[in-house]
């Protein structure tokens, strides 16, 4: 419970913050010269996508210590991040058609990034489904596993996929070889957004962690059927 | 274990499949039927006037493949259910690597008979020149072929014994798929679009690449999936 209690207070800070970065964003950020307030977004867009990959990479890296240990903790870590990478995916697909209809002059295109982001949910709600059609706790966790490290295994091949074929997706502007090509108050914002972001992943990682502990518990105790 | 038994005892386990899938016959009939009939929908599916079968080939192709694949792969281990055969087969004094390599070859032998029959068939419905393209053809539906068997038998393994087996393996597999069927169907079309094959390289790359990755992937996962 106090685990639980932690995680709440994490995302209540973390969400406190992200007000104030948008704050940040809408009044003491130049407006961007040629996509004017619609670049706003991409305060939100680009920390929620790196987010989302990184949980994908971190369910993949507990699945493979959770096949040699069996420790049940890293198991019930791999859920709770899939859980969270599953609604940081959908911010992504969500802020980017709403940059993409002034921008672009359409809400979706099959764009490659587009696509492969696409992808990734649809990876995780398939992660996430698995789960729930295996009942028993042990096998849930090792198929759930072996599909978190095939997922982990799929996102390089997404990211090759993205340099090779013609885009219109904006090119990396400061996670690339080099300098960051933007303003340095930009890049501020961005970083502090990024830092707030790394908050919310981990406040509400450490809530669905208690929540699926406590969950386990009373189905030891044959309180609750599985879900 | 060394190399050689690995392998041959995988040969064995695919014979068994195989033996059993040509005793009957049923499934790769249905198969060879389903590719019939998906080919026919595309031909109901589209505006002939309006696409031209070059350029719509490629899609035909690939998605046609795709779902008699998973209609395979369902089917893989279906099989071991019955009598818990599965167990027995476990029990068996062989590596379980073996096991999985047994499947993936059944598999393949399966698909690639549902492919034999599918592009022919292709190039007589859709009147596509399929002849002087074969050679550069079959690498390309051989190179995306393993890619996706590979991992489809892997989770067939772990689908088969879950509520709704039939609607999860695609639900699981089709973004696992769409990287290779994506470079395959660049691919196809720049073949048959009579592109110099220097051009569909890269893709053949991509898909080599996929193919290590994901078979020694698999290779590895597999008894994650069977051992209790």
């Amino acid at each position: 419970m106090r685990m639980l209690r932690a995680g709440r207070w994490i995302t209540a800070v973390a969400l406190v913050l992200l007000a104030g970065v948008y704050v940040r964003a809408l009044a003491y950020t130049p407006i961007e010269q040629s996509q004017g307030l619609a670049q706003k977004i991409f305060y939100l867009h680009v920390p929620a996508a790196i987010w989302a990959e990184m949980a994908m990479i971190l369910v993949g890296l507990s699945s493979v210590f959770y096949l040699f240990t069996k420790d049940p903790r890293l198991d019930r870590f791999a859920a709770a991040s899939a859980e969270v990478g599953t609604i940081f995916c959908a911010i992504v697909l969500t802020t980017g058609p709403i940059w993409g209809k002034p921008i672009w002059g359409t809400w979706w295109t099959w764009d490659a990034r587009l696509t492969f982001t696409l992808f990734l949910f649809l990876l995780y709600i398939g992660y996430l489904l698995l789960r729930g059609a295996i009942p028993d706790p042990a096998m849930r966790a090792r198929y759930a596993a072996v599909l978190g490290i095939c997922g982990m295994c799929e996102v390089p091949f997404i990211h090759l996929s993205v340099y090779m074929f013609p885009t219109l997706h904006p090119m990396p502007i400061v996670l690339k070889p080099g300098a960051p090509s933007l303003p340095g108050s930009m890049l501020l914002t961005w970083a502090l957004s990024l830092g707030v972001f790394t908050l919310l992943y981990v406040g509400f990682v450490v809530q669905r962690y208690a929540l699926s502990y406590l969950r386990e518990q009373l189905e030891a105790a044959g309180e609750v059927g599985h879900a | 274990m060394r190399l050689p038994d690995l392998l041959r005892h995988a040969w064995t386990v695919a014979s068994k499949d195989l033996l059993v899938e040509f005793r009957s016959r049923t499934a790769i009939l249905s198969a060879a039927v389903f590719v019939v009939l998906v080919l026919v929908v595309f031909n109901f599916g589209r505006d002939p006037t309006a696409v031209s079968n070059v350029d719509l080939a490629p899609s035909i192709l690939w998605v046609t493949f795709t779902f008699a694949a998973i209609l395979a792969l369902n089917r893989a281990f279906q099989l071991e259910l019955e009598n818990q055969a599965l167990d027995g087969l476990l029990l068996a004094p062989i590596d379980r690597g073996s096991i999985y390599l047994g499947k993936l070859m059944a598999n393949l032998v399966f698909v690639a008979t549902i492919e034999v029959i599918g592009v022919p068939l292709l190039a007589l419905f859709f009147n596509v020149r399929v002849l002087p393209y074969l050679g550069p053809l079959v690498a390309i539906i051989a190179l995306a072929t393993v890619g996706f068997v590979a991992v489809g038998t892997l989770f067939s393994a772990m689908t088969v014994r879950t509520r709704f087996a039939e609607l999860l393996l695609p639900v699981l597999l089709l973004p696992f798929m769409i990287p290779p069927l994506s470079w395959a169907v660049l691919a196809t079309g720049r073949l048959l679009a009579d592109r110099p094959l220097s051009e569909i390289a890269g893709w053949l790359n991509m898909l080599a690449v996929y193919d290590i990755v994901f078979v020694t992937l698999a290779l590895l996962l597999f008894p994650a999936t069977v051992n209790e």
